[in-house]
């Protein structure tokens, strides 16, 4: 018990170890609250950067795709759809399991990943 | 005779018998547990599994392998790189695939930094069972580290999708190189810290010491594995008895707590030491394997395209065995010449260690229940495997239901095939 209560009174001079909230209080209204920062009028703590090579949300570039479909073909959770009139692919974000690996295949680098991590949303668009 | 937990309630004059679960405070997953007690004594001890089953194995049997990787990584949270290793591992030895250098010691020190993930969660989580709060929030934030270290390198902090059929798929640079290594020197005086206020801590001493004993002869019999088989006093480990990876040249000897605290009594005080002792050697591992890490290239093929080509050649069966912070982890694979394989079937580190619970909370107090419960690191959903849903009421087909069925059907069809 004693080594633990040692480490507790340490603890009370260190700084907070938890990531900061975006804001000090829970705001009447999470939009308004964004709004409100993008006008500069409240202050925001930003979000904790990812490192280099981070797998967030991945980037679709239409032009670049040749419809080749090794991204359908190894796609784990059908995230990738290919559509037969466009030669073109669709990608569901919704699906996606963010594992990279149709960025690894793509020949033409159609596919990117972005370091985007804020995805959850009420609404499947 | 009828079986605990048929009722709930008096069972006789002075026997009750109660059911904790499917889904409980206590306990982090979905198990139930049938218990009869006399007083607070626990005289009879059944479970009841699949309770979370989720047919990732057919799954599997519909994809290729390069997608079976992710489902793989799905079966389990926390040990997600033991499954694709243990997969890999599986499909390489059919397909006959060597695996360069740098890989192998690209995988083991991913593997690794999972046992410390793992094993410092479970500390967390073992602390909380006992009421201990503060040393589950010290444990939670030295994990903190490790997942740090672990986005860096594989790109997320949980699922890491590093694996790839005969290589990994992202190479460590100089600085990622560093990274670890501070890690691991992080984690070899954490792992003398958390030992600190776990063993030498006198109401945690008093609580696990004697508590769930599982002895050597029981461990043997019931085949439990991991660190649960190694507290018992059994040296099993199988980056000892049949190394892989960079096991070879590192030399893994198998962690047992006499090596700690002088004796093996084989309760749960013997598996936090264990565990907690295995942090470091996990340390000293990465450590080694940074230090002597080859150069060369990190993948046996770097087109996903190609490989699956090869892939698609092969026919055979295979098995993949790697030491997953829980245990063995085994997978057996069969591909047949086409995309996906024949047949994947996983055998998880609990579906061992379950059976080891019986012989603890026989004669335990139902207060310690949770505690016994955590002591083998429980993980449901990888032991899942079988669950028949029907009209009526669910019910798990056993060997001997299986085997009736048959007669039945084969009595069926002798009677059809009568003039």
């Amino acid at each position: 018990m004693l080594n633990m209560q040692i480490e507790l009174v340490k603890q009370l001079f260190r700084r907070t170890f938890t990531n900061r909230f975006p804001s000090k209080r829970i705001p009447k209204s999470v939009s308004g609250f964004l709004r409100s920062v993008e006008r500069g009028e409240r202050k925001m703590n930003p979000p904790v950067p990812v490192p280099p090579g981070f797998r967030g949300r991945i980037n679709y570039d239409k032009k670049k795709c040749i419809g080749c479909r090794l991204c359908v073909k190894v796609c784990p959770a059908d995230a990738v759809v290919f559509l037969e009139k466009e030669k073109k692919i669709r990608y569901h974000l919704f699906r996606c399991t963010f594992c990279g690996q149709c960025v690894d295949v793509c020949p033409t680098k159609a596919l990117q990943t972005t370091n985007e991590f804020l995805l959850a949303d009420y609404e499947k668009d | 005779m009828r079986k605990a937990g048929d009722i709930i309630g008096q069972e006789s004059r002075d026997t009750y018998s109660i059911c904790v679960g499917p889904v409980h405070p206590a306990l982090k997953e979905p198990v139930r547990l049938n218990l009869r007690v006399r007083g607070e004594r626990i005289e009879h001890v059944d479970f009841e599994l699949s309770q979370v089953h989720r047919g990732i194995e057919w799954m599997g049997t519909r994809r290729n392998p390069i997608q079976i990787l992710y489902l793989s990584e799905r079966i389990c949270g926390i040990c997600n790189i033991c499954h694709t290793f243990a997969f890999c591992r599986a499909v390489e030895s059919i397909a006959g695939i060597e695996v360069p250098p740098r890989a192998r010691y690209i995988r083991t020190i991913v593997a690794e930094l999972e046992r410390i993930h793992s094993h410092i969660l479970w500390a967390g989580v073992a602390a909380h069972e006992l009421g201990f709060d503060s040393a589950m929030h010290y444990a939670f934030r030295a994990r903190e580290k490790v997942l740090d270290v672990i986005e860096n390198l594989t790109g997320n902090r949980i699922m890491k999708a590093i694996m790839m059929i005969g290589g990994v798929r992202r190479d460590m640079d100089k600085g990622q190189a560093r990274l670890v290594m501070e890690a691991a020197d992080f984690y070899s005086r954490c792992s003398r810290k958390l030992e600190k206020i776990f063993l030498g801590d006198p109401v945690i001493k008093s609580r696990t010491r004697d508590t769930g004993i599982l002895t050597r002869h029981d461990c043997l019999a019931l085949c439990s594995v991991g660190p649960t088989a190694r507290a018992s006093g059994v040296r099993k480990d199988v980056r000892q008895d049949e190394p892989y990876g960079a096991y070879p040249d590192v030399g893994v000897k198998a962690m047992t707590p006499d090596e700690i605290t002088g004796e093996t009594r084989g309760d749960v005080y013997d598996r936090i030491a264990v565990r907690l002792r295995e942090i470091k050697q996990s340390a000293d591992i990465i450590g080694r394997c940074v230090k002597d890490m080859p150069e060369g290239k990190i993948a046996h093929e770097d087109k996903a395209n190609v490989l699956l080509g090869e892939l698609r050649g092969v026919q055979g069966e295979g098995i993949g065995r790697h030491e997953a912070p829980r245990g063995e982890v085994f997978h057996y694979v069969k591909l047949v010449g086409e995309e996906a394989p024949y047949s994947w079937k996983v055998r998880a580190p609990t579906y061992n260690n379950l059976l080891s619970w019986i012989p603890m909370m026989l004669g335990a107090q139902i207060a310690d229940i949770p505690v016994i419960a955590a002591s083998i690191d429980p993980c449901m959903s990888c032991t899942n495997r079988a669950v028949v849903t029907g009209p009526g009421r669910r019910q798990v087909l056993g060997q001997d239901m299986l085997h009736d069925l048959s007669v039945k059907r084969t009595r069926e069809l002798r009677r059809g095939l009568r003039p």
